[in-house]
């Protein structure tokens, strides 16, 4: 386990009614839901973790914490984009709504054997999320890392998250902020660089020795991971956060089973010295193909 | 982690009693009197399924089986045997980790919902009566994989833990069972209460009986019994070793990880696709299977809502569905992942194998898929399929 402390149940599957005190919207289809927990809970959780997230009569889904662990006010957010039965209400919630939360679960980003390293942060579209909590932890520590550099890939302006936290975070947190969107609708304007996020890299300064994280589609993923590895940073300085699905959080429902792993209990964040190797093949092209992984003709096909 | 701590069922040293099967109405009163609720082998539907059972007459004496790789068949038996039958399709896991459950419900009040939850003390107290090893190492198995680690299951826990087990030894191996290959049988050897050997021969009909715990004993002790006889005890161990022997199925269950680990791409995953209706009858009746769904659903009104939850099958296409859509879309990937967890990943994941060898995944299929000759053809190299 993590050693965090969350809301203590006999029932593991209760979750906790909670108070949405700010629903802010990032993009058009994607929301921050700020929620305070009940007074009576000590509410602690570690970067990189999840809650699962529901509403009543509606359903449930693992959603990553998108906050500052260390909040004064002990409040959580969620970074939230309408794309299905659940996540559609939920971006239509207003402050004063009640939403259910149970958790936190998970593994975190292990960002005390980070310390004393330079930091790469490479995210893509709604994968920004997971890490911002690293981003605010780390930027408050800031004396205890190095260089920080976070790589940013959206699909157009329009849909960039943390718009203008991103350059505070920039001279605040004294990082590197490097903002890429694939295109740009003639609707919107944008001076920045346009490709996808692994373009990036070749304006970085980070240098194999960092530590770096990828989160974002698992597509994205893939190609950030094979770029790093190309540039000879080594998989075991490599670290993924991965989505399945999930319906209990704790690794009874056994649906986020992956191969050796449950990505519920021994994730979502891993190290890719871990999976190199144990991620599997599914139907789609997934992490599977990055070097390091399994070699044989199949792994070669899908390349 | 056991529900129920080891030491309390550890295999007596005594010598085994004897009960006569006449008897058998002695052992439910003396459960009964103790509060249980007899579940045990009924036949019903032309099978022999697991339910509560008044007493003795309930049970399916006198019956047996055949199974076969997509084949079941009641027959009468000639030797008037109590529990003169084999694994069935129902199972024992559903007493405790049942198909569907309500995990929780609220009202809508005035200020918001209240949440009712639901009790998690006082199931029933059961006594389970004929559990096979097999099926009881699929409880054990269970109690990995829901009751141990840091968030256990309260209601499967606590239904557990007031269970009372009658295991039955198998002195008669079935057509798809290979439990000896597996190592859960005939025998049970820890994780019953009482465990009876049914010893039939001319004019003695009686139950060789070995307590496992302190509440085996002295639900022991309210039974007419005597101590066994040498005799009594040489035979049922030769009907057990004969069981063994006699196995109508085998998986060579060493290096069976790695081999799956090393196979995941091979060509013979598409031949077992080519046959498998994804229908999920498998995990239905696997002693091991415990994946499920989680549900709400509300009243018209939408002043009562609730959740459930539901057992569920890596064969559902929807199992595991990300946005985008499913990791597994096909049905090579889903059967893959199912006999892979079933005889590899369980191992990384709960320390143990996920297959105990009751064989009701061979008998049940519609198409008869028998995983002991998928290993073997994926063994030999991958390109062979079904009847090896």
């Amino acid at each position: 386990m993590t050693g965090c402390s969350g809301w203590v149940t006999p029932n593991p599957y209760q979750p906790v009614a909670c108070r949405v005190v700010a629903a802010v919207p990032e993009t058009s289809d994607t929301v921050t839901l700020t929620i305070a927990p009940p007074p009576a809970t000590a509410w602690r959780f570690q970067p990189g973790q999840f809650n699962m997230v529901s509403l009543y009569g509606v359903g449930e889904a693992p959603i990553s914490i998108a906050s500052d662990p260390a909040d004064p006010e002990g409040l959580v957010q969620h970074t939230v984009r309408a794309v299905g039965r659940l996540t559609r209400p939920l971006t239509t919630l207003r402050p004063g709504d009640t939403v259910w939360l149970r958790g936190p679960y998970g593994r975190p980003w292990p960002l005390d054997a980070w310390r004393s390293r330079d930091l790469l942060l490479v995210t893509g579209g709604l994968g920004l999320a997971p890490v911002r909590p690293v981003v605010l932890a780390a930027g408050r520590a800031r004396h205890l890392f190095g260089r920080i550099e976070l790589l940013y890939g959206a699909r157009t302006p329009g849909d960039l998250l943390y718009r203008d936290a991103l350059q505070e975070w920039a001279r605040v947190f004294d990082m590197t902020v490097r903002v890429t969107v694939d295109a740009v609708p003639p609707d919107q304007v944008w001076a920045g660089p346009v490709g996808v996020v692994t373009r990036l890299y070749e304006a970085m300064t980070s240098r194999p020795g960092a530590v770096a994280l990828a989160c974002g589609p698992e597509l994205m993923m893939r190609f950030a991971l094979q770029g790093l590895l190309d540039r000879g940073f080594p998989a075991s300085d490599l670290y993924v956060s991965l989505e399945r699905r999930m319906e209990c959080g704790f690794g009874h429902c056994g649906r986020c089973a992956l191969g050796p792993v449950k990505v519920c209990r021994d994730g979502p964040v891993f190290c890719w010295d871990e999976l190199a190797g144990r991620v599997w093949v599914e139907d789609q092209p997934v992490l599977q193909a990055v070097g390091g992984g399994p070699r044989g003709p199949a792994a070669a096909r899908r390349t | 982690m056991p529900a129920r701590p080891a030491a309390s069922r550890s295999a007596s040293p005594a010598v085994p009693a004897v009960m006569a099967a006449g008897d058998l109405g002695q052992l439910f009163s003396a459960l009964t009197t103790r509060g249980y609720q007899v579940i045990g082998p009924t036949v019903r539907d032309g099978a022999v399924v697991y339910d509560a059972v008044d007493g003795p007459d309930a049970l399916a004496a006198g019956w047996g089986d055949e199974q076969a790789p997509g084949s079941y068949r009641l027959v009468r038996r000639r030797d008037g045997a109590i529990f003169g039958h084999r694994s069935g399709p129902t199972g024992w896991k559903r007493f405790f980790w049942p198909p569907e459950l309500r995990l929780w419900q609220a009202r809508r009040m005035e200020d918001g919902f209240r949440v009712e939850a639901e009790p998690a003390a006082d199931p029933p107290r059961r006594a389970l009566l004929g559990v096979r090893p097999c099926q009881l190492h699929g409880l054990l198995r269970l109690d990995r994989v829901v009751a141990g680690g840091p968030y256990p299951d309260p209601r499967y826990r606590a239904a557990r833990e007031r269970a009372f087990i009658v295991a039955v030894n198998c002195t008669e191996a079935g057509g798809t069972c290979f439990c000896a290959s597996m190592g859960t049988g005939p025998a049970a050897t820890a994780g019953y209460d009482l465990a009876l050997t049914e010893l039939v021969t001319d004019g003695a009909h009686r139950f060789l009986v070995e307590a496992g715990s302190e509440a085996g004993r002295a639900v022991l002790s309210g039974v007419p019994h005597r101590q066994a006889e040498k005799d009594e005890v040489a035979a049922a161990r030769v009907l057990l070793q004969k069981a063994a022997e006699a196995m109508g199925r085998r998986l060579d269950a060493g290096g069976v990880k790695e081999l799956l680990y090393e196979k995941f791409e091979a060509d013979h995953w598409d031949r077992v696709a080519e046959r498998c209706l994804a229908c999920a009858n498998c995990t239905s009746v696997c002693p091991t299977c415990f994946c499920t769904t989680v549900t709400d659903a509300t009243d018209l009104a939408g002043g009562r809502a609730e959740r459930r939850r539901r057992w569920d099958s890596c064969f559902s296409v929807d199992f595991s569905y990300i946005h985008g859509g499913p990791v597994r879309a096909s049905v090579k990937s889903r059967y893959r992942q199912w006999l892979t967890h079933k005889l590899a990943t369980w191992h990384d994941q709960f320390g143990t194998s996920g297959c105990v060898g009751c064989g009701q995944c061979i008998t049940w299929c519609p198409v008869g898929i028998d995983l002991t000759a998928e290993v073997r053809a994926l063994r030999a190299g991958g390109e062979r399929g079904n009847g090896v």
